[in-house]
């Protein structure tokens, strides 16, 4: 301590918040799940609602998010988060409830639980990440996987006659009546965390003033997935991902602004 | 002594008034015949407006089981209803919340299958129920009531035992008893918890962290096999003490009876009539019905076997539940089995005149 007497808590400027706990990571480097659970403990945490808040862990990657975020959680069946989140927001009105979704399990398998949720106007929020592929099971093509992206079930990359689309689920959810807020956010440099907590933020507060439901898709990367290393994983996703799934607001009721786009 | 009343219902709305008088937090459902009186009549009766109740008519029975895995994972007094088809597509959830330990009501009204099947009763789903369709090794409290008034007194039961055991229930009901109306005195007004006590009751529930107990997380996931193992073994011997404790069965005339006839359900009301004419003919005749149809009432079976000439097992469907005859039984004495399929109910002449032509020859 005598001999660094800077480090005392008057002169922190950045630190891990503490709702993260020290469990080992099991996401891989690069990855953009570490960024976004920083930002949900965070938001959480600065809400003041670590005692009041309840998550809902998906299946995929983020299946384990509940071993890093000290708040209470509960894990669901693939696709159907957002079901149990519904149930745990109508009978618990003062709880911060919100699902952490992949591409997988929120647009494909849980589609119409996503749907029929968001479209109910719930007062929840879904965090979906959207990675164009899936990650846990080994990389192979997600409802996000982009034209001619190559994975291990479109092995010489997607195309239309044999595996239909890309599903811009955000722009579907833009169209629900039930939803308040949609959208799309990046966590490639440090200003789109900045943009990206912020929506977190907004989307948080909605869920607790009763204004519907909250989309905060965050177009991420997958390097292990893509096969690439962190730094080109970024350059890709900002060369291919962002044209197709433009970053910003989609929809926002709460601050009674038009769609805009960037 | 406050005043019994006695009303006319069917089975249906009789479910759905016991459940906003036993306590329940939340219903999620999902439209089906023949038991969409349920979800109509708690809307009708808005609930939330008085007990506080939440009723949600969610997307699909898979949208409906993981609400109830939601509720239930909060501590909340949940249900669900539907019949057949949509209990099939529910068997995922079930799996979840037994592994999870996660407490809740399923309420199955049964009908006529395969698949879409018919709209008419039957009790085909009892494999379905008993022996589970999800995955891994779980078992769920089952239920059968016989009438409409045990609709209404197995609401409260099933969750008793749902979160004693912390385990899903079933009420294993049919169309015959889901639709008839019956007499009924509905089960007195019980205060839902607030929202102090299911924290203080139920301290493994997410409801947010609380002071004086750790972080909790529901789930059924876990990688390290030992720790599945251990999991598991708890799962097992949990069982065991249900199976130990819970089994709960009916008995009629069985004190000098020659024959067993055993059926749950609205079976059982048939037999009882099959009974009462063949007593008259002279033809000794006792009625076991099951009301756990898990944990069964095998040991009680197996005693009542040495004392009988035979054992007709009376169900709506092409045999189920005497396979589970047979186990107990052991071969002690003749073991047939009669019922009808397609939505046929049969009649108590037809069950009077089986016993006599597959165990009196």
């Amino acid at each position: 301590m005598e001999n660094n007497p800077i480090i005392s808590p008057e002169n922190v400027v950045y630190q891990k918040p503490a709702l993260m706990n020290d469990n080992h990571m099991h996401y891989c480097p690069g990855c953009s799940h570490g960024v976004v659970h920083k930002l949900v403990a965070e938001v959480i945490e600065e809400m003041g609602m670590a005692d009041k808040a309840v998550g809902v862990s998906p299946v995929g990657c983020a299946v384990f998010a509940y071993n890093y975020i000290d708040i209470d959680w509960q894990e669901a069946a693939h696709g159907r988060a957002p079901a149990i989140a519904t149930a745990i927001k109508r009978l618990w009105p003062d709880r911060l409830v919100f699902t952490y979704q992949g591409d997988g399990d929120l647009a494909c398998i849980g589609t119409a639980e996503s749907i029929h949720a968001l479209n109910r106007g719930e007062n929840i929020t879904i965090i979906f990440i959207n990675n164009a592929i899936y990650g846990m099971t080994g990389g192979q093509m997600a409802p996000t996987t982009l034209m001619g992206m190559k994975t291990s079930t479109c092995p010489y990359g997607r195309q239309a006659d044999l595996h239909g689309f890309p599903l811009k689920f955000a722009d579907i959810a833009a169209q629900l009546e039930g939803t308040c807020y949609v959208t799309r956010q990046s966590v490639h440099t440090v200003a789109a965390i900045r943009r990206a907590k912020k929506a977190i933020r907004q989307a948080f507060e909605n869920s607790m003033n009763q204004r519907g439901s909250s989309l905060v898709e965050i177009v991420s990367t997958c390097s292990s997935g893509w096969k690439m290393t962190p730094v080109e994983a970024n350059k890709w996703m900002e060369e291919n991902m962002h044209p197709f799934y433009p970053l910003g607001d989609l929809k926002n009721t709460v601050a009674d602004k038009a769609p805009q786009q960037k | 002594m406050e005043q019994q009343e006695i009303t006319l219902m069917k089975g249906n709305e009789a479910i759905a008034h016991a459940a906003i008088r036993c306590g329940c937090d939340g219903y999620f459902g999902y439209p089906i015949t023949p038991q969409s009186e349920i979800l109509e009549t708690l809307t009708k009766l808005k609930p939330w407006e008085t007990t506080g109740m939440v009723v949600v008519q969610a997307e699909s029975e898979t949208a409906s089981i993981n609400m109830l895995y939601g509720g239930g994972g909060t501590g909340k007094r949940v249900m669900t209803s539907s019949s057949s088809p949509g209990v099939a597509l529910m068997q995922e959830g079930f799996a979840y919340m037994a592994g999870a330990e996660i407490p809740g009501l399923i309420v199955n009204v049964q009908r006529g299958g395969p698949g879409l099947g018919t709209i008419q009763p039957s009790q085909g789903d009892y494999f379905q129920a008993t022996r589970g369709g999800g995955n891994g090794d779980y078992e769920v409290i089952v239920l059968a009531p016989s009438s409409v008034q045990e609709m209404a007194d197995f609401v409260d039961l099933a969750f008793e035992l749902s979160f004693r055991w912390r385990t899903p229930a079933m009420i294993l009901s049919d169309g015959v008893i889901g639709q008839m109306m019956e007499k009924v005195v509905l089960p007195p007004f019980k205060a839902r918890r607030t929202d102090e006590e299911v924290i203080s009751q139920c301290p493994w529930a997410s409801t947010g962290r609380t002071p004086g107990r750790q972080r909790n997380v529901i789930t059924s996931l876990e990688l390290d096999p030992a720790v599945m193992e251990r999991h598991n073994l708890h799962l097992q011997e949990k069982y065991a003490k249900i199976r130990a404790s819970e089994v709960r069965y009916e008995e009629s005339l069985t004190d000098d009876a020659e024959y067993l006839i055993v059926a749950f359900g609205s079976a059982a009301r048939i037999a009882q009539k099959a009974i009462s004419e063949m007593r008259r003919e002279g033809i000794r005749v006792g009625l076991l019905r099951p009301i756990t149809l898990w944990p069964f009432p095998a040991e009680r079976i197996a005693q009542l076997a040495d004392g009988v000439k035979g054992i007709l097992s009376f169900e709506i469907n092409a045999g189920q539940m005497v396979q589970d005859i047979r186990i107990a039984v052991e071969g002690r004495t003749p073991v047939a089995h009669y019922g009808k399929m397609g939505g046929i109910v049969p009649t108590p002449e037809e069950v009077a005149s089986s016993l006599k032509s597959l165990l009196m020859r």
